[in-house]
């Protein structure tokens, strides 16, 4: 009976997760074009569901609520269905409509087989868990810098009025250019048109004697000035790409200056003490060959108990932190991810390959949240890691913390020297007299 | 004019001052020149409709073989015979801005792409005929380049959204293109064709449904090059021969200074 009240409710969890998917994805991420495979639709909003029941699973199991044994059932169904999703159902579709979009491109090149790759069933967690822990490793590490470098204000570059309209005047003048050269090549083939010659180069050059707007300049022929028009082009571009860049950078100025923006400062700072710390935690884990062996809820109840003389109930109190905690982490990373996915797909994807980069992001979303799962555990108490460490069997922990801190390391700090260079370099571009 | 200074020092740089003086009136008037024969069109809608494939077809009568991703504006030219096979035939360059990006960007990309907004003539609304939402798009995207005003004393549209009204008393010329006409099915093309009429009326605008890729669609002669050319005259008729001061562009107090009689001076930024 327990059993059946405790699927119910896991159940009906699990189909609001799948709504929520399916919002997202309809509201967010798909809403500048027409959904046309509900299948994509459907894939990831069972992926998220699936990855968030998960997630689910761990609070309950803080908690203790639900009966222990159908907790138990829970997370071995849940990991066999997301495995399967994960390993089988998304790269086959994703495998399917690159497929089918090569053959829309080559009308005439035959279909392909299936594309799957059969591996021995025992090897898919550690397979999923290593993709996945690289994944969140990069993706923290990258985090971990970038986040205080976009919240604190020190790093803003000054950006003035006058220094986006000479840029912006500069740019009118090239497109000015531009279209003067093409009027240019325009009047020239017209005229060759007319006089039924194409390839001519000199007819070109006498018709362009005689047009009325030519320039006093002889002997330019239609392939100079295409690749002077080229050249043109590719510098409109990045003068575009600049004053974006400057637009954007005064936006965040203006934007500092508001008390959000001064709070986000500030938590700048924390966070750049939290990257510091971290990086550093990360070199002594390899250094020193060392995981930890505690998590940080148990460890700081500890310093307080032992420390700072304060005694409370440790079993009570663990509990609660940890579900805080544990909440938070889940909460953050989820959103973050969210967030990541949906500004990643926009400038990336195009009408044609939306479904396959849909596709890819709910593959990358699962794996991140299953190696989420097993990094969790160090920061459960003891007795919350059991279920985990059950239900995945026989894996090496050890082996996936190493490699996050190694990963984690690499990540932050290449993140750092792309930072530093990407900083330096823009100032010089934007020197005004 | 002699300079009438004694020293040749003050000679000289009464030189120099003059012929930098009159550099800058010869680019000024070049400038004029430039600017007043300048027919500019924008070529608005979303990314992946196909604009640059119609402006390639457009300005080169060739399709265009490997399309990329525009990133800021593209231009090209197309020559075009006002008032083809009249007494009054007259060869003008007609410039087709094709603007990327989307609505959705980001208010950076958006505040830099108003910069092309200025001075436009005529607009060419490009939607994707199996993609609705691009369709749905052309509403933002139509107000984005009419009601940009840099002066903070406009007449500011209300909210973002349309209304029909303004579009009616309109005065920059709109034509709505379909693009991937050939990719509906033919039991589907009575519907897209209902819809797209909806979207003319409600721009006010001729549409042309047409395949990018090939180039029978504006095959002279046919409907579809004899509407192409009425726009690209109306766009002419405007820009010079009505030029009447209280016939300005679009919803809000633009800049004042945009047709002027060509010894004064025209305001740039």
């Amino acid at each position: 009976m327990p059993f059946f009240v405790d699927s119910v409710i896991m159940f009906t969890s699990q189909v609001l997760f799948f709504g929520f998917g399916w919002l997202f994805f309809m509201r967010q991420l798909f809403k500048d074009y027409e959904v046309r495979q509900y299948v994509v639709q459907v894939v990831f909003s069972v992926t998220f569901a699936f990855s968030c029941t998960m997630f689910e699973l761990i609070i309950f199991e803080i908690l203790g609520v639900l009966n222990s044994t159908s907790r138990y059932f829970h997370w071995k169904l849940n990991l066999y269905v997301i495995l399967l999703v994960l390993i089988f159902v998304v790269p086959f579709y994703i495998g399917y409509f690159v497929v089918s979009n090569i053959r829309l491109c080559k009308n005439n090149s035959p279909k392909n087989g299936n594309l799957m790759k059969i591996d021995s069933p025992s090897d898919h967690p550690s397979r999923v868990g290593v993709i996945g822990v690289t994944l969140m490793a990069l993706l923290s590490g990258f985090g971990a810098v970038n986040c205080p470098y976009t919240y604190m204000s020190y790093f803003l570059r000054n950006v003035t009025d006058s220094d986006i309209l000479a840029l912006e005047r500069r740019l009118l003048q090239t497109m000015d250019m531009i279209v003067s050269k093409k009027k240019r090549i325009a009047m020239t083939r017209r005229q060759m048109y007319q006089r039924g010659e194409e390839q001519n180069k000199q007819t070109g050059f006498w018709g362009m004697i005689k047009s009325v707007t030519s320039s006093p300049s002889g002997s330019e022929n239609l392939s100079v000035i295409q690749q002077e028009v080229d050249a043109l082009e590719e510098l409109s571009r990045q003068l575009f790409l600049e004053t974006v860049d400057l637009q954007a950078t005064k936006e965040r100025i203006e934007y500092s200056k508001t008390f959000q923006g001064k709070y986000f400062n500030f938590l700048g700072y924390f966070f750049s003490i939290y990257c510091v710390w971290k990086i550093f935690m990360a070199t002594i884990n390899i250094v020193f060959d060392r995981v930890g062996k505690t998590d940080p809820v148990t460890r700081g109840i500890e310093i307080t108990v032992n420390y700072l003389g304060i005694q409370f109930d440790v079993k009570f109190w663990s509990q609660h932190i940890s579900f805080i905690l544990v909440g938070i982490i889940i909460v953050t990373s989820i959103r973050g991810l969210l967030i990541t996915l949906t500004k990643f797909f926009y400038a990336i994807s195009s009408s044609k390959s939306s479904n396959v980069i849909v596709l890819v992001l709910a593959q990358i979303m699962g794996m991140y949240f299953v190696s989420s799962v097993l990094l969790m555990r160090m920061s459960m108490p003891l007795e919350y890691r059991t279920i985990v460490t059950e239900v995945l069997g026989e894996l090496q922990f050890n082996f996936y913390h190493r490699w996050f801190d190694v990963i984690f390391l690499v990540s932050a700090l290449s993140s750092i020297l792309f930072l530093y260079l990407a900083h330096k370099q823009a100032p010089e571009k934007h020197m005004t007299l | 004019m002699q300079p009438s200074n004694a020293t040749s020092g003050g000679r000289s740089l009464l030189n120099e001052t003059q012929q930098v003086g009159q550099r800058a009136q010869c680019s000024y008037f070049r400038k004029e020149m430039a600017s007043l024969d300048r027919v500019k069109v924008l070529v608005l809608g979303d990314s992946g409709v196909g604009k640059s494939s119609l402006v390639h077809l457009l300005c080169q009568n060739q399709v265009l073989g490997n399309p990329s991703w525009t990133v800021g504006c593209s231009v090209d030219v197309r020559v075009h015979d006002y008032r083809e096979g009249t007494p009054e035939e007259k060869t003008y360059y007609i410039e087709l801005w094709d603007v990327g990006g989307s609505v959705g960007s980001a208010s950076s990309v958006k505040s830099t792409r108003a910069v092309f907004y200025n001075f436009v003539n005529g607009i060419i609304l490009v939607h994707d005929l199996t993609n609705k939402k691009s369709s749905q798009n052309l509403y933002p995207w139509s107000l984005e380049a009419l009601s940009k005003d840099s002066s903070p004393t406009g007449i500011i549209v209300s909210n973002g959204d349309y209304d029909r009204e303004q579009f009616a008393e309109n005065s920059v010329p709109l034509l709505l293109i379909g693009t991937k006409f050939d990719q509906i099915p033919e039991n589907k093309r009575n519907d897209v064709l209902t819809r797209t009429a909806f979207l003319s009326e409600d721009f006010n605008a001729e549409e042309i449904n047409l395949d990018c890729t090939n180039p029978r669609y504006l095959a002279a002669g046919s409907s579809n090059a004899v509407k192409l050319s009425r726009f690209f005259d109306k766009v002419i008729e405007k820009r010079y021969f009505t030029r009447d001061p209280s016939q300005m562009q679009s919803f809000t107090d633009r800049r004042r200074f945009h047709f002027k009689k060509s010894n004064q001076l025209e305001c740039c930024f």
